[in-house]
């Protein structure tokens, strides 16, 4: 048996689902978090299952979500709909509402957030909504997990008794004539495709193509509809959507009227103004956030991601010794004992102690996001992105690349619209992510030690600017159209839920490992593979004979023009895709020089200062590292775009490293 | 007028609801049909988008996207007859005045 979940977003729907399921769901305030529908076994009830719809507003045929859930709901039949509504704010849930009950599937209303009606002192009628809506109501609260079990075991009932919404006629006057002759005039060929009558009629009524196309009307009977639409709209004077929208809004105000008492403005809305004073206020919005993200940002990287990532390291590191040890022993093949050691270990073990910043990071936004925060940032935001052909929700996601490009990329999939979320991916490597603070650490001490910090803070800029540059190409070229629009709810500042925020750092953490045993750990093993043999595969004692040496000289001719030719730095480039942090790694092994003095030193042999900001502006732009390519592969959704991104920001990299070489170069002989 | 016009603070009912295709239809899903009671409560702190009240809840919308919402203002509805209307029609308009 399958209970659907449907609702508004922010009204619940996603809390409701976790207590439902216990299973790991991401639930947030912020509008559409969840994208694609999620399953999970009701506790309790064996052979029952959940399945968690988008945040939907309406059935219309505009968006992906919507299809989508009206897709599910035609196609899969779910024993009942649970249609989730949020008691604060009756009228526009109940839109959607009246919607699903034209499906003709078995319904019922769980009315959220009745604790917070009450508190306000505010109440429902419940048996008389019931009646209004002729479907059944239970109220519930998710968050307190009051009226639970009552709604299941109604859910139940409803669903072995088929009990489907007893009224479809939220009409009257010309729309109720329109509506019916219609659906007079289509049933059979909505019998024929299995689609409810009256929800056919209706969104005939509405304009709605995808399901006229399905109908498969003939001409005649098409123009039969198109007149009877004319006839309304001139009588109603104005047109088919605003008619339909309008009959359901005056139904819903009417609904309300007689059962709903609502005392003024509840406690909720009053604490969101007051935070609202400050946290969107004309002067104080930009600032404060950034004081909040700063904070965010030293948390995660300054006090407990590092630290716990370092525990981490450690643990694997002793893990490896251990293992090592115990191979030794056992007499294992030396091979076979570097592939694990030196592949696995190294390799998956650089890539797993992401993690605990990726939690850390995670857990500090989902309370952010969970407050109903990040909607405030997005609407403060919005303006400046727009300009670059994004919206304010792009915003979060592109800061948080400056920590990881990772969770940043994993940001992604709370926003509306394919175009926004794929631009806002593409943007995010231009963000200097946290790995290459090292890289530049080094060089910039080495060539300009006076002016470390004026240089790396120019990296920043230099990567933003590049961003932004990025981001007008595309809106030229693959990108052309607008934002998505903007017509986003801000909800009341809630509580952020322990539950919710814990589920969904397990969520992020799960998502990750797996990654890291499967696109990253075959990458690990490819780059060992060429390390560790030469071309004809004989096991090479020093890494400079090696294949991926070979490979290294043999790419170098590239970046001859951008002034550092050196095989040594080549390869270190690509052992720098597995994490930007092998770059100095390796640049220490091929040069043979223990510990970074002794590479800072090394350095000025194989750069000049000049050759060195070239290179820094390479590795600020080149190819995100795997697993960041990995999560852009996820949430882009191909391997085309994988692909993309990676020869992308390599060739973006190489250009503006060319530029600053050949132009510094001028400058240079001018003098 | 349309929404764009009205300045913090002010308030309007819709006349009608213009705009490209699908933004036009999400809002009127969103409840911006005609005669909604609207309420502009701030702007953000570029001016643009505009935090609007409405139905009882809040609602961000693009400059750009709220010209295409035509608004009678609130002294242009405010004759005798449709002082009545306008009650029932309040900021929650869940029948917060009448039912009490």
């Amino acid at each position: 048996m399958t209970f659907a979940l449907a609702g508004n977003q922010n009204c619940g729907k996603t809390t409701l689902f976790n207590q439902l399921t216990g299973s790991n769901r991401h639930v947030g305030n912020f509008p559409g978090v969840t994208v694609d529908c999620k399953e999970g076994g009701i506790i309790g009830y064996k052979s029952v299952k959940a399945v968690d719809l988008p945040g939907i507003y309406s059935l219309s045929p505009y968006t992906n979500e919507e299809i989508l859930t009206r897709d599910f709901l035609l196609t899969q039949k779910p024993d009942v709909i649970i249609n989730i509504i949020d008691a604060t704010n009756m009228e526009r849930n109940l839109y959607l509402t009246l919607q699903l009950a034209e499906l003709q599937i078995p319904m019922l209303v769980a009315l959220n957030m009745m604790d917070e009606v009450r508190a306000n002192n505010g109440s429902i009628d419940i048996k008389r909504l019931e009646q209004a809506l002729g479907i059944p109501v239970v109220p519930i609260s998710a968050t307190k997990k009051q009226g639970i079990t009552e709604l299941i075991e109604r859910a139940l009932h409803i669903a072995e008794r088929k009990i489907k919404p007893k009224r479809v006629d939220f009409c009257s006057g010309a729309e109720h004539r329109t509506i019916h002759a219609i659906a007079h005039l289509i049933e059979d060929h909505a019998q024929r495709i299995d689609l409810p009558a009256r929800f056919a009629a209706t969104k005939l009524v509405e304009g709605d193509v995808p399901v006229l196309e399905k109908l498969g009307l003939t001409e005649n009977e098409k123009d039969i509809v198109e007149h009877a639409v004319t006839e309304m709209e001139i009588e109603l004077d104005t047109d088919r959507e605003a008619a339909l929208a309008d009959m359901r809004y005056r139904f819903i105000e009417d609904v309300c009227r007689k059962c709903v008492v609502k005392i003024g403005e509840s406690r909720e809305y009053r604490r969101s103004v007051r935070l609202d004073s400050i946290l969107t206020h004309k002067m104080l919005a930009i600032p404060t956030f950034l004081f909040i993200m700063l904070t965010v940002f030293w948390l995660t990287f300054g006090v407990f991601g590092n630290r716990l990532s370092e525990l981490l390291e450690d643990g694997i590191t002793a893990l490896g010794v251990i293992v090592s040890g115990a191979l030794t022993n056992f007499g294992m093949n030396p091979v076979i004992h570097s592939l694990i050691i030196d592949g696995v270990f190294k390799g998956v073990g650089a890539v797993l102690s992401f993690v605990p910043i990726i939690v850390t990071l995670f857990f500090f936004l989902s309370i952010l996001e969970d407050s109903g925060y990040m909607a405030r940032v997005a609407f403060v935001m919005d303006k400046p992105l727009r300009k670059i052909g994004l919206s304010g929700r792009s915003f979060a996601p592109l800061l948080m690349g400056f920590g990881c490009s990772v969770p940043a990329i994993m940001a992604t999939r709370t926003l509306g619209g394919e175009r926004d979320r794929k631009m806002t991916i593409l943007m995010i490597p231009f963000m200097s992510c946290g790995a290459k603070l090292p890289i530049y650490a080094l060089f910039t001490a080495a060539f300009f030690p006076k002016y470390q910090a004026l240089v790396m803070l120019g990296l920043y800029v230099t990567g933003i600017v590049f961003g932004i540059l990025s981001a007008f190409i595309m809106k030229k070229t693959i990108f052309k159209g607008s934002p998505a629009p903007f017509v986003m709810e801000l909800p009341n500042y809630r509580f952020p839920s322990g539950k919710t925020v814990l589920l969904l750092m397990w969520d992020k953490a799960w998502d990750f490992i797996r990654k890291a045993f499967t696109v990253i750990f075959l990458a690990t093993v490819v780059i060992w593979f060429l390390q560790s043999f030469d071309i004809r595969m004989n096991l090479v004692a020093n890494s400079a004979d090696s294949m991926l040496a070979s490979i290294g000289k043999f790419i170098s001719v590239i970046f001859e023009p951008l002034g550092f030719a050196d095989w040594r730095v080549s390869t270190s480039l690509v052992t720098g895709f597995v994490a930007k942090e092998a770059v100095i790694s390796t640049l220490a092994v091929l040069t043979d020089s223990g510990t970074a003095e002794v590479a800072e030193n090394y350095l000025h042999t194989l750069f000049t200062t000049l050759s060195a900001t070239s290179f820094l502006v390479f590795t600020l732009l080149y190819t995100p590292c795997v697993a960041a390519v990995a999560a852009a592969k996820r949430e882009l959704g191909s391997l085309k775009g994988m692909f993309f991104v990676t020869l992308y920001q390599t060739g973006f990299a190489w250009a503006a490293a060319f530029l600053f070489y050949r132009v510094g170069r001028l400058i240079l002989d001018l003098h | 007028m349309t929404l764009k016009d009205l300045k913090v603070g002010q308030s309007g009912r819709v006349k009608s609801v213009g705009g490209e295709k699908a933004l036009r239809r999400r809002l009127l899903d969103m409840g911006i049909t005609p005669r909604t009671f609207i309420t502009v409560k701030k702007a953000a702190p570029m001016g643009d988008p505009i935090e609007l009240l409405l139905r009882g809840y809040v609602l961000s919308l693009r400059l750009d996207d709220a010209q295409s919402i035509e608004i009678a203002t609130e002294s242009e509805i405010k004759k005798p007859k449709d002082s009545e209307d306008l009650k029932s029609y309040d900021l929650c308009a869940c029948g917060k005045s009448k039912l009490r």
